[in-house]
């Protein structure tokens, strides 16, 4: 088995932070942490090849760290690609996530990472992957690699993974068809009863954890702020110009409202399928409230109202698309300099 | 800051800033009230939108 090992400067050895800005660079064999992971993949497992980069690099030229490390990753023939551990460093656990994706997607070998489980990279890429739980605390190297190996193995042997609790890995929050003995109200029931008794059950409702996301400063001079109104609630220009779908949407867009005071049902439909719209179709401002951002504008309360709002419809929609809308709605605010965005959610 | 009549939601997804909404249906509106009274009301959600964009994490 031909195995690529990715790492960072720092595990490479290379130095720290004053090393984060270190290119990709390939070494033949195993280097640091990838010795011991090459003995625990066992006998037939070889690092062949170890790509590593710096930090601040591999985040900031991403596309074409991706593309150089893919590309040799195709020349080693590697049958399996891993990448860290990375524990709690996050621009490491970011990179080592976007590889792996992009090798999974492109050279179609099976992909192994490790990380803690705040690392950024979590968040961004547990549905995509298997990522071991590091742990923390960079002391518990040889734990994460026998974890990451473990899972590496039977990726590579085809073999079923088991639920995240028993193999080691951060749950990815997909939902499996398991048979069971009992039904779902005989579960219920007997949790409820444990529930009243004090004893331990366990939910079999997974709750997504988000990672927190400090707050930024609060605006200090609102009189002269430029605002924007941003709507989930799937109101768009009549004809629905961007084919915002009603569900699951991919897409959103930006409309004028320019010289606009009071938006009109006429004018206006709704693309969302979760809520009854009449009362939004008879009068959008009950959605995005224009009439009254306009009254402050006029009286000075707020600096400007930005001249087009954003929609798109929050409905039934995979969290790594949401996501990618919200950087793709910040970033334009950021660049049409924006000072504060109310969002209205149906 | 977000407006939403779903303050359960915005709160588990770490929202930080956020105003209770009247209604998933009207969520800066009310379809009930009188014209006059229903923008009264809208633009008193509003008002309290910008306070909280004012507020900073301490207040």
């Amino acid at each position: 088995m031909r195995v690529v090992h990715y790492l960072n400067q720092f595990f490479a050895g290379l130095g720290g932070e004053e090393q984060a800005g270190a290119g990709l660079e390939e070494r033949g064999g195993a280097v640091g942490p990838g010795k011991l992971l090459e003995q625990l993949l066992g006998a037939d497992a070889m690092i062949v090849a170890t790509l590593i980069c710096g930090d601040n690099f591999a985040v900031e030229n991403s596309p074409v760290v991706i593309a150089d490390a893919v590309s040799r990753i195709r020349h080693a023939r590697a049958d399996l690609f891993v990448a860290g551990p990375c524990f709690l460093a996050g621009r490491y656990g970011m990179a080592s996530g976007a590889l792996c994706v992009a090798v999974q997607t492109m050279l179609g070998i099976p992909v192994i990472t490790g990380m803690a489980m705040e690392n950024p990279g979590v968040d961004l890429y547990r549905e995509t992957l298997y990522i071991a739980d590091s742990g923390d605390s960079t002391a518990k190297m040889r734990q994460a690699l026998t974890r990451m190996a473990a899972l590496a193995g039977k990726l590579v042997r085809g073999e079923s993974i088991g639920l995240p609790r028993d193999e080691g890995y951060i749950p990815r929050g997909l939902i499996r068809d398991q048979f069971v003995g009992r039904t779902a109200g005989e579960r219920l029931v007997d949790m409820v009863l444990a529930k009243v008794k004090g004893a331990p059950f366990e939910s079999e409702m997974m709750p997504m954890t988000f990672a927190p996301i400090p707050a930024p400063p609060g605006v200090k001079d609102l009189r002269n702020a430029k605002i924007m109104l941003i709507t989930d609630g799937g109101l768009v220009p009549k004809g629905n110009p961007d084919k915002i779908q009603g569900s699951a949407a991919t897409r959103w867009g930006s409309y004028s409202v320019k010289d606009c005071n009071d938006l009109q049902g006429i004018d206006y439909e709704i693309s969302h399928g979760g809520y009854d719209a009449q009362f939004v179709r008879q009068d959008p401002d009950r959605l995005v409230p224009l009439d009254v951002m306009r009254e402050l504008e006029r009286e000075g309360a707020i600096g400007k109202l930005h001249d087009e709002f954003i929609s798109t419809s929050g409905l039934a929609n995979p969290l790594s698309n949401t996501r990618r809308m919200g950087r793709e709605m910040a970033a334009k605010a950021k660049q049409l300099g924006i000072d504060a965005i109310i969002v209205t959610s149906t | 800051m977000q407006i939403t009549a779903a303050l359960p939601v915005a709160k588990m997804v770490g929202a930080n800033r956020t105003v209770l909404g009247n209604g998933i249906v009207h969520v800066v509106g009310d379809a009930g009230l009188p014209a006059e009274k229903e923008k009264e009301l809208r633009r008193k959600l509003v008002e309290q939108a910008l306070r909280v964009l004012q507020a900073s994490e301490n207040d």
